[in-house]
This record gives structure tokens, C-alpha cells and sequence, in this order.
């Protein structure tokens, strides 16, 4: 069941999904729904198969089991265009992942360019339009080697959100990140939720999921846990484990 | 790392010790060096000037004492009499270098040669879907095959066995069909050169490029090979400089390159000058190469330790 304001049918909607790695049963039966301009937060202890979730979302790892539906289309069938189902989901990840070959602007304009035939002109004014929006307007011409750790990031955002995609999913992005770089990177995040992006982040950042999220994911033991808005999981929360993995976040002192 | 201007101070540096004396402060905000490290820097010019003494003085003691070795040694006056005659030199000399041309056309064809092959065989090999199943098998025994037969073997294979087929309309030139046989060989070491450049790109970058909605063919000709050959230059340089110098066994098929140009005078000669002769001029055209290969390869440790692995 989910608890999301159902304003229309959700755009990403899993079923039922299981996936192993080897031996090891990561996702057991995970069940998610996220609806249009909501975002939704995916938390829970490291291996608790956050970001497995986000991959077979993205369809770069294979589910062994159940079911994966974008807009309402089954994207885990048979003969599904899988870049074509990339092309709709942007991806953000921990470790930024930028072509260090590839300037900025290079590194954003790549996929309008070469996957959706936008010319270069206008590939890079819309990479520029962007860049400027997140206070990198004169970091277009670098490389990425040259950027710091947040403004990596906010580039790897810029990247994802070029090719307009339908839905976002951001891996633990500001895992990587020196504390004082995390605030530049969510503040992105947060203004990204006000255009009505419609996102699924997996984090450690509990005070953010709390501030940001519409609808927050407990993963455990390969299956959702518990779920709600951020106010029922965090303070009325039913479970007792997730009680626990909450008791140990604010004694780390990340709440 | 101390800032040199210009990259000047580089020879001072040579022996150790550099020094930050010569990159004089850029930012002019009053500063005047303390004594301290005035008194630093002294000591270590003082020390420099030392290091680069001792080195000329056990060079020089080196070749000296093999000089003597090789000068006292019994057959001296017979072997510099047939190694090291200077008339020969002479004459042979002009010969050679046009023997050379020969070699130096070779290098430029076979490299690109070479270059081509060696990435389509790599990309061939990195291919995945059972439509190329037989194409992988095929570059992975090129590259198995042509790596282990020995250069000389494949080269007599090609020159003198393909004319013995007397095929209509195939050539008997002893140079294309040596050219031919080296492009063989070394396409197969390229080959893996590339393809462990391919493989050296992390799978987080593929992750990447797919996750942008990009194929796997776009992602290979966009993202990982551009990476891949970047890193592999140093590598490639050397198989070439290695290339350059086995175009010389060309000779074997009768094509009067070099080695054969040299070959020709000591037939007639009995004197073994002229092989050395070649030999040096081999070395000559080979170090610039080497000097360029070190060249890049330091500059791009460089960039890297400035850079950060991503």
C-alpha cells in the first residue's frame, strides 16, 4: 500500500522485485510506488540494498523476479528498448561519475546530442541556461578534475536533468562529499523538488529525507520495511527496527 | 611541489636537491626571505654543485676503466680493424642512410597499419551478443597466434613462402610483403595494448554513459575508448619505437634497406664496419622517439598527480 498523494498514476512502480547477487538475496520483495512531483526517500543501513533499488530502476542491473513499471509500461518484459527506457530516468551517482575526458559542458551536452539528436548549439545553450541556475555558469570550458567535490556533484546533476528525464534517481549524492560541500548540493535537491521533479533518492542524510521528502522508504532485510511521510516514519514510527536504525542515526549525530 | 618558472632550474634539479631558490615569489606582498631559508637554499646549491661534480668525475672513471678493458683486451687491433675501420665507414655510410628511407616509409605505413588493425581487432574482441560470438574468437586467436610466432619465423613464412604459392595478381615484392607480415605481428601486440586500456576503464563510466541513455556502441566510441587510448599512449609508443627498429628485418626477403645496404658492402668487403654503421643509425633515429615517449609519459603522470583519479 502506499501513502503518497495519488494526484495521478505514479510514474515509477515496482512489484514484487527480488534480486541476488551470487548467494546473497539483496531485495526480497520490494514493493514501491512514486507518484508525479513527489520525491521519495529510499533510507536504511548500508547493504540494506538502497542503491541495488535505484539500478534495477535504471535497469542497469537485471531483476531476477517481479516487476518494474514506468508511466504505467512494464519496462522488465521481454523486448523492451532498454535505452530507451534510460533515455526517461536520469541518474545521479555517489561518486559523481563525470568523463574526466569530456569538459563540462562536453560531459552535459553528450547525451542530448548524441542520443537525442539536439544540435550542438542548442544543447549548449540549455547546458549553459542550467549551469548558470546552479551557480556554474563559469566552470563550463573545465574539466572535471578541476572542480571541487560539490560542484562535481552539482555538474553530475546538470548532466542528468539535460536530457529532461521523467523521473530522477540520486544514489547516496552527497555520500562522497566533505560536510561543508553537502548543503550547495542539497539545496539542488531541494529546488529541483520545487519545479516538480519527481525524484527517488537513497541517502544518509535523515535531517534532509525529514525536510524534503514526500514519502520515506525504510529498507531492510531486502524488503521495505515500513513507509510513510517523513513525520509518521520518523515519529511515529512502528517498527521496532526501524526504531533502532534511527536510535543509532541520532547517536552518529546525523539527525 | 615547488613552482619553477618556466621550467627553468630544471638542470639544477637534475641530481636531487631541488630548489625552490629559483621560483622567485610571484606575489609581491612584501615578503623578504628569512635567513633561515636563505641559508637553506645555500645548502642545497652547495650540494647540487657536489652531486653534479661526482657525477662527472665517476662517469668519466667508468669509461675509462672500460676503455682500457676493451683497448687491452688480446684481439683489440684485429677486432678494431674489422668493426671499426673508418674507410669503411665512410663508405658505407651514404648507402645506408638511403637503405634507411626504406625503413623510415615502412615504420609510417606499417604504424598506421598497425594502429588501425590493432584497435578494430581489440574493439572486436570487446564486442558482447552471440551475433559476434565468432568475431571474439577470431581476434582472440589473432592475437594468441601472431603474439607467440616469433617475428623472424612469420616474416619468412610471408616473404618467401607467399611467392612460392606463385598466386595470380599477389604480389612478390620483398617490401610489401615484408610490411605486410611486420603489420601482422604487431597489430596482434596493439591489439592487446588497446584492449587493456579498454578494460582499464572503470565500469562506472560505462554506468554512466548507459544510464544517459547512450548505447553500448556510443558509450564504447564516446566514453570508454577516448579514456582508453589516452592512457595507453605511453605503451604505444613503445610498441612503435620497437616497430621501427624490426622494420630492419625486412632485409631477410632481400628488400636493400638499411641492415641489407650494409649487408651488401660487408659481402664484398669482409669487413664488418658497416653493420655498425647501421646499428648507430638505427639508434640515432630510435632515441628521439624514446626521448618523445618519456616525454609523454611524464607529462601525463604529471597531469594525473595534479589531476586525481576520478
Amino acid at each position: 500500500m502506499s501513502t503518497t498523494h495519488t494526484d495521478g498514476s505514479p510514474v515509477l512502480r515496482m512489484e514484487s522485485v527480488r534480486k541476488t547477487f551470487g548467494g546473497s538475496v539483496v531485495l526480497r520483495n520490494v514493493g514501491l510506488e512514486v507518484a508525479p512531483h513527489t520525491v521519495t526517500a529510499l533510507i536504511g543501513a548500508s547493504g540494506s540494498g538502497k542503491s541495488t533499488l535505484l539500478r534495477c530502476a535504471n535497469l542497469l542491473e537485471e531483476i531476477d523476479d517481479g516487476a518494474i513499471w514506468l508511466d504505467g509500461e512494464e519496462i522488465t518484459g521481454p523486448g523492451v528498448d532498454q535505452d530507451a527506457v534510460r533515455r526517461r530516468i536520469g541518474v545521479v551517482f555517489q561518486a559523481y561519475n563525470l568523463f574526466p575526458h569530456m569538459t563540462v559542458l562536453e560531459n552535459i551536452t553528450l547525451a542530448p546530442r548524441r542520443v537525442h539528436g539536439v544540435t550542438r548549439a542548442e544543447a549548449e545553450e540549455r547546458a549553459v541556461a542550467l549551469l548558470e541556475r546552479l551557480g556554474l555558469g563559469d566552470r563550463a570550458r573545465a574539466y572535471p578534475d578541476r572542480l571541487s567535490g560539490g560542484q562535481q556533484q552539482r555538474v553530475a546533476i546538470v548532466r542528468a536533468l539535460a536530457v529532461r528525464p521523467r523521473l530522477l534517481l540520486l544514489d547516496e549524492i552527497t555520500a562522497a562529499l566533505d560536510p561543508e560541500l553537502v548543503s550547495e548540493v542539497l539545496t539542488v535537491v531541494r529546488d529541483l523538488k520545487n519545479d516538480g521533479m519527481t525524484m527517488v533518492l537513497a541517502t544518509h542524510e535523515m535531517g534532509f529525507a525529514r525536510d524534503v521528502a514526500d514519502q520515506v522508504c525504510f529498507l531492510d532485510g531486502g524488503v521495505v520495511l515500513e513507509r510513510g511521510t517523513a513525520e509518521q516514519v520518523f515519529e511515529d514510527t512502528q517498527q521496532e527496527r526501524t526504531r533502532r536504525f534511527l536510535r543509532r542515526i541520532v547517536e552518529a549525530g546525523r539527525l | 611541489m615547488t613552482v619553477t618558472k618556466g621550467g627553468s632550474g630544471r638542470e639544477d634539479a637534475d641530481d636531487g636537491g631541488r630548489l625552490p631558490g629559483d621560483g622567485t615569489d610571484a606575489v609581491d606582498d612584501g615578503y623578504v626571505p628569512s635567513r633561515r631559508r636563505l641559508e637553506r637554499e645555500r645548502h642545497k646549491r652547495v650540494r647540487a654543485r657536489r652531486a653534479t661534480a661526482v657525477a662527472a668525475l665517476s662517469t668519466l672513471a667508468t669509461a675509462a676503466v672500460l676503455y682500457l678493458i676493451v683497448v687491452s683486451a688480446p684481439g683489440w687491433p684485429r677486432t678494431k680493424e674489422t668493426f671499426f675501420n673508418g674507410q669503411y665507414a665512410r663508405e658505407a655510410f651514404p648507402k645506408v642512410l638511403e637503405g634507411l628511407w626504406l625503413n623510415v616509409r615502412l615504420l609510417l605505413v606499417c604504424g598506421i597499419a598497425v594502429l588501425v588493425l590493432g584497435m578494430l581487432i581489440a574493439v572486436a574482441r570487446t564486442l558482447r551478443g552471440p551475433v559476434f560470438f565468432p568475431l571474439r574468437v577470431l581476434a582472440a586467436a589473432y592475437t594468441d597466434f601472431f603474439r607467440g610466432l616469433p617475428l623472424i619465423i612469420n616474416l619468412m613464412i610471408v616473404v618467401l613462402g607467399v611467392p612460392a604459392l606463385r598466386l595470380q595478381g599477389v604480389t612478390v615484392d620483398p617490401v610489401l610483403l615484408g610490411g605486410t607480415a611486420l603489420t601482422l605481428t604487431y597489430s596482434a601486440y596493439v591489439a592487446e595494448v588497446f584492449r587493456a586500456g579498454i578494460e582499464s576503464v572503470h565500469p562506472s563510466q560505462r554506468a554512466a554513459a548507459r544510464s544517459l541513455g547512450l548505447t553500448n556502441r556510443q558509450t564504447l566510441r564516446h566514453v570508454v575508448l577516448p579514456q582508453a587510448v589516452r592512457r595507453q599512449v605511453p605503451p604505444l609508443l613503445n610498441d612503435l619505437v620497437s616497430l621501427q627498429k624490426d622494420t630492419g628485418l625486412v632485409s631477410i626477403g632481400g628488400a636493400v634497406d638499411a641492415v641489407r645496404a650494409a649487408d651488401i658492402i660487408v659481402g664484398r668487403s669482409l669487413n664488418y664496419t658497416p653493420y655498425i654503421v647501421a646499428g648507430l643509425v638505427f639508434v640515432a633515429l630510435t632515441i628521439p622517439m624514446t626521448r618523445c615517449t618519456d616525454w609523454v609519459t611524464a607529462r601525463m603522470d604529471r597531469q594525473r598527480a595534479q589531476g586525481g583519479a576520478i
